[in-house]
């Protein structure tokens, strides 16, 4: 379980992005954030995993406040957490296997053999059972996310977090993804928290959605509520698309 | 403003390198980096050091030859100041100063690079300390491997003043041979190796200082690597200064 409190965020050039959002994330279920392009998505993930510090706010990763944290505490509590990159962010220097091994090679003390065999798993798990020996320059941008997700999951992290895991990818593929991350997420209990403007993402695998605009958490909910909401902004985003039109007005 | 502006990048460079030099996560991991970087750093860089420094060995020789050494002067001169060229100052400073070329944009680019393609946020996400990861094994490696280059450079600068001799029938190699032997300090052997560990430091740690601060895209990669190599050339003439008065 992840809780924010009340997290806000303005940078030095004095850009107000987050302007206090307040949810709970909880264990077992997909968490998505949603909202516009440019609507700080992506900085309240970072802000959530560490790399920005918020400017105000409690961040409680199981009521450990991560805000306050020291740098080696930190470092330790890290270790339970898997990111997927907007950009994938492979090793470029590394082999496939490699990639997935690393977090293992770096945290594990089990033998060679069985880091092997473990990465080797996490690569099937995401259908690249054999991908391992080449390198991501070498491979689509759909098998360099799933990769992506294999070494996020290669430690069997507590949390998870995806920014936008479907972006630039087919549909299918997308589907693809979104149930691996579904299906990982109740196998092991995962808080996983997801980015994504998606709305297929969003009606399939929506468990608890938040919507942010212009920095508020502006709409919170279910896949099943999302659609009947009577909430403006948010229908202005989701039936920005003509297809979403039209399926609301079949429903009703 | 100017110089509040360099204490600043003073102050982050040191607080960067506070972060590199800590206890590694797992020793093997640094251990694997170090001896890839041992060869991409420095026995990749072997050819360059000999070529170049059998043409500056050759260069110098014929210089003095031709246009100092006159009737007055003994002959052993242009062998004895090859020598003292490439040991005092050539195979140490100069040779660094190529390398950082060679080396700081190489360095500056590939953390750079890790930099905007978040690489090294996922390296911090996994909660291994990145900085260290990184940076401490490319000046591990390159200060163990320095000490090869320097000797190599001398050596084959002597060769280039015997090619100058055989070759360029410039001047004997008897003459060039006792010039060489002439009133030889090991110590100045010892005191350009000195100075080569500390540059190998300044041309590994202040290109990776540029690539780890990069923000932005591939604009901003190759700005940082340009810096990178200026910077570290000129830090490694200032200090070589300073150096130089404090171990003669
Ligand atoms: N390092 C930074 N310094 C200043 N402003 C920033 C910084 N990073 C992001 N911003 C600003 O924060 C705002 C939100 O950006 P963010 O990347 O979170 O958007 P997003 O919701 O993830 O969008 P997208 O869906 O396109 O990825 C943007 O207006 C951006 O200009
Ligand atoms: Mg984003």
């Amino acid at each position: 379980m992840i809780q924010l409190v009340d997290v806000r965020k303005t940078f030095d050039d004095g850009k107000v992005v987050l302007k206090g959002i307040s949810t709970v994330f909880e264990s077992g279920k997909t968490n998505l954030i949603i909202g516009q392009s440019g609507s700080g998505k992506t900085v309240l993930m970072k802000c959530i995993v560490g790399l920005f510090e918020p400017t105000a706010g409690q961040i409680l990763y199981h009521d450990r406040d991560f805000v306050s944290m020291g740098k080696h505490e930190r470092m330790l509590l890290r270790r339970e957490m898997g990111m997927i990159f907007q950009s994938a962010a492979l090793f470029d220097s590394l082999s496939v296997l490699e990639n997935v091994m690393f977090p293992l090679d770096m945290f594990s003390a089990d033998s060679y053999k069985e880091r092997r065999r473990r990465a080797q798993f996490c690569l099937d798990r995401v259908n690249l059972a054999d991908a391992g020996e080449k390198f991501p320059g070498e491979i689509s941008g759909g098998m360099q996310k799933r990769v992506a997700i294999a070494r996020a999951i290669a430690l069997n992290p507590k949390y998870l977090f995806c920014d936008e895991p479907n972006s630039g990818l087919d549909p299918k593929t997308s589907l693809v993804i979104d149930g691996l991350i579904h299906s990982i997420t109740r196998e092991f209990g995962t808080t996983t928290i997801i980015n994504t403007h998606d709305m297929n993402s969003v009606m399939g695998i929506g468990e608890h959605i938040i919507y942010i605009y212009e920095g508020y958490k502006e709409w919170e909910g279910t896949k099943d509520e999302v659609m009947g909401s009577d909430n403006e902004k948010l229908n202005s985003f989701i039936f920005a698309s003509d297809l979403f039109r039209k399926v609301k007005a079949a429903n009703s | 403003m100017i110089l509040s502006s360099y204490l600043h990048a003073l102050g982050r460079y040191l607080m960067l390198m506070g972060r590199v030099f800590s206890v590694p996560e797992k020793f093997v991991m640094y251990w694997r980096q170090y001896v890839k970087e041992m060869i991409k750093l420095g026995l990749d860089s072997i050819v360059i050091v000999l070529i170049v420094s059998f043409f500056i060995g050759a260069v110098i020789c014929i210089q003095i030859k031709m246009n100092i050494e006159s009737a007055w002067m003994p002959h052993w001169v242009s062998g004895y100041v090859t020598r003292e060229i490439m040991l005092l100052e050539f195979s140490s400073s100069i040779m660094c100063l190529i390398l950082s070329g060679k080396v700081g944009s190489n360095i500056a680019t590939e953390i750079g690079t890790m930099r905007v393609t978040q690489q090294i946020d996922a390296l911090e996400i996994m909660g291994v300390n990145s900085a260290s990861y990184l940076i401490l094994p490319k000046i591990a490696g390159m200060i163990t491997m320095m000490p090869l280059l320097v000797i190599l450079s001398t050596v084959s600068g002597i060769l280039g003043a015997y090619a100058a001799a055989y070759i360029g029938h410039i001047l004997t190699p008897a003459h060039l041979t006792e010039g060489l032997q002439y009133d030889f300090h090991p110590w100045f052997f010892w005191m350009g190796v000195v100075k080569s560990l500390f540059f190998a430091f300044i041309i590994t740690s202040v290109p990776a200082y540029y690539g780890y601060r990069v923000e932005g895209g591939s604009v901003e990669v190759g700005k940082a690597s340009t810096d990178a190599v200026v910077a570290s050339s000129m830090i490694v003439l200032f200090s070589d200064i300073f150096l130089t008065r404090l171990l003669s």
